[in-house]
């Protein structure tokens, strides 16, 4: 049987090809995550002083993208930027993607009672709007960035609950889950060795889109300033500090926002040309 | 089989309403977990310890915490919402009109926004893979992908600030007739227009290609009827439930973009009043302000199923 699964694998391993589009994609998720994790040796600036006695200054040979409202180099800002956006919106994702698929497994799992108990109270914590959320919770304990990683990944548990668990109900029918159960398998055997390797494309698939949806309420929180708060700056922050240069289109405005749109539209375009054997494993 | 319609409408409302219950207690518990004593921040540093005792007591403060959601929740009923802590208003002279504003823009924003991701979304569906349909996908993903924010500043960037055609600022207290109307509301309409129809030319376009799929518009292909006939008299009346579902679900999005557009735009609605509530900590109202848009949330998301289920006429 382990051979026959191996060759499996290593077959669905050959086929896997991605789109032009896709690599494209994936290119531009490398690049930021390079940029997020070695921007502190990179910066041609510190982000904190200022380098300009100029504000809103131009696009320059010194400058790459321009300064910003105050004179501080708006290049080593987006590039610093990253480790805020990228850093809270992974740790965020990687916690309530988590929760939720453990706790998904194990309702699809276990049912009765605990299945219907789960669902139902997640459902109702699904039906609070996330922007909504964000705000009230600001609004009560304030913004930090250990409150923004928590209040996110509490906001997307039910999501990738109901996905996940959509997805477990029917691994879960399927015979061998059945056979290992009659076997006399427990619940955590069943769920990690039985439910998760069977369910995991889709679940990266959704990890991804998950990630996408954080960063965008990520941004927005900032941008009415109720996110990552000054001295730190993530790109939505970025934008609103320097929304006064909209009006004669600084370039301290737009290359924050490009940077935002090249990482969600990067993860967009990469989980939308996934293979269609990850994506939509359930259908198969 | 009526009945069994009627009880599952029954069920959904049933729903809405416990939900709201929920939504209401992590609303009321969630702002009242503040760190520091509200009567202290009230009165500022050199209050003395007397007045804020009898602010205390003034505001029952000092009640449990579940005596004062009782209160509350009885108070929100009766349409009695409080004072304001920032300004000692009642709250429901601060919302009244603010509540109008941020209807009449999003009644306007549907009205532009659901014909026009109806046309396109059944247009992409029925030419699906040409060119504009590719267009069409890659702007509506574009759009989805990219926080409001983005959108509102580069429609402002574009219209206001490029090509001149609109005023940036919103004024709504000097509207007289309907063509003043449209100018001062396209910037926050354009922006609004653009969130949403994303969401309903992706959503719509999901709909009908999903009917296309099915056997039975194969069959009327076989059959060798023409492909406009197929999507307009097979395949769109089936799909019509799931795209007024689908429409339901994205005017939800309304309240995402109302939050971003009202404070780019400082459109006096009351998304504004609410982000300007939590930067001065003002509970009551950003309490009321919070349940009333869970109201229509809730109210948006329920109408979505109550249409999914009479559209479908396995349970007539």
């Amino acid at each position: 049987m382990t051979t026959t699964t191996l060759l499996a694998k290593r077959r669905r391993k050959l086929h896997i090809r991605f789109s032009a589009v896709g690599m494209l994609g994936l290119a531009v998720i490398l690049f930021w995550a390079v940029v997020s994790i070695a921007a502190p040796w990179i910066i041609p600036h510190p982000v904190g002083t200022i380098v300009d006695y100029d504000y809103f200054g131009p696009v320059s040979s010194k400058f790459w993208m321009g300064t910003d409202y105050l004179g501080r180099d708006i290049f080593s800002r987006v590039l610093m930027g990253a480790r805020y956006t990228v850093g809270i919106s992974l740790a965020a994702v990687t916690i309530s993607c988590t929760a939720g698929v453990l706790l998904g497994m194990i309702a699809a799992v276990s049912g009765g009672l605990l299945d219907g108990l789960l669902s139902r109270f997640l459902d109702a914590l699904n039906t609070i709007p996330s922007q909504l959320f964000g705000l009230v919770v600001v609004a009560a304990v304030g913004s930090s960035i250990p409150v923004l990683i928590l209040t996110m990944a509490v906001i997307f548990i039910p999501g990738a609950f109901r996905f996940s668990r959509a997805l477990a109900v029917n691994i879960n029918a399927m015979d061998f889950v059945t056979v290992a159960r009659i076997r006399g398998e427990g619940v955590v055997y069943l769920v990690v060795s039985e439910i998760l390797p069977n369910i995991m494309g889709p679940v990266l698939a959704d990890l991804g889109l998950r990630f996408v949806f954080i960063v965008l309420l990520l941004s927005g929180l900032s941008f009415l300033g109720l996110g990552v708060q000054p001295p730190y700056a993530d790109w939505g922050a970025m934008v609103r500090e320097n929304l006064g240069g909209l009006a004669f289109g600084a370039p301290a405005v737009i290359f924050p926002c490009l940077a935002i749109a090249s990482l969600t539209i990067g993860v967009n375009l990469l989980i939308d040309n996934l293979p269609k054997k990850i994506r939509d494993r359930s259908d198969a | 089989m009526k009945k069994k319609v009627f009880s599952m409408i029954a069920a959904r409302l049933l729903v809405m309403g416990v939900s709201l219950l929920i939504v209401s207690s992590a609303v009321f518990f969630a702002t009242t977990m503040l760190p520091g004593d509200t009567a202290a921040i009230l009165l500022g540093q050199a209050a003395t310890p007397e007045a804020v005792e009898g602010l205390r007591k003034a505001m029952h403060l000092d009640d449990p915490a579940l005596l004062r959601y009782g209160h509350w929740m009885l108070g929100m009923l009766t349409g009695d919402f409080g004072k304001s802590y920032a300004n000692s208003m009642p709250i429901a002279t601060l919302i009244g009109g603010r509540l109008a504003n941020t209807l009449k823009l999003a009644a306007v924003t549907s009205m532009f926004s659901v014909p026009l991701s109806l046309v396109l979304g059944i247009a992409a569906a029925m030419m699906r893979g040409s060119l504009f349909d590719r267009i069409v996908t890659f702007c509506s993903i574009g759009l989805v992908s990219v926080p409001e924010f983005l959108v509102a500043t580069t429609a402002v960037l574009i219209f206001s600030v490029y090509l001149g055609w609109f005023p940036a600022l919103a004024f709504t207290n000097e509207i007289h007739s309907f063509g003043e109307l449209l100018r001062v509301f396209a910037m926050p309409v354009i922006a609004l227009t653009s969130v949403i129809s994303a969401q309903m030319v992706r959503m719509t376009r999901a709909a009908v290609v999903e009917t296309l799929s099915t056997p039975y518009a194969e069959m009327a292909l076989l059959k060798g009827a023409s492909w406009k006939r197929i999507v307009l008299r097979h395949a769109l009346p089936n799909a019509l439930g799931p795209i007024v579902n689908a429409m339901a679900l994205s005017l939800s999005y309304l309240l995402g973009g109302v939050i971003i557009v009202e404070t780019i735009f400082n459109y006096p609605g009351i998304a504004k009043l609410m982000v300007d509530a939590v930067a001065t900590r003002d509970l009551p109202l950003i309490q009321t302000c919070a349940m009333i848009f869970c109201l229509g949330f809730l109210t948006l998301m329920a109408m979505a199923d109550i249409i999914a289920i009479l559209a479908n006429p396995r349970l007539r």
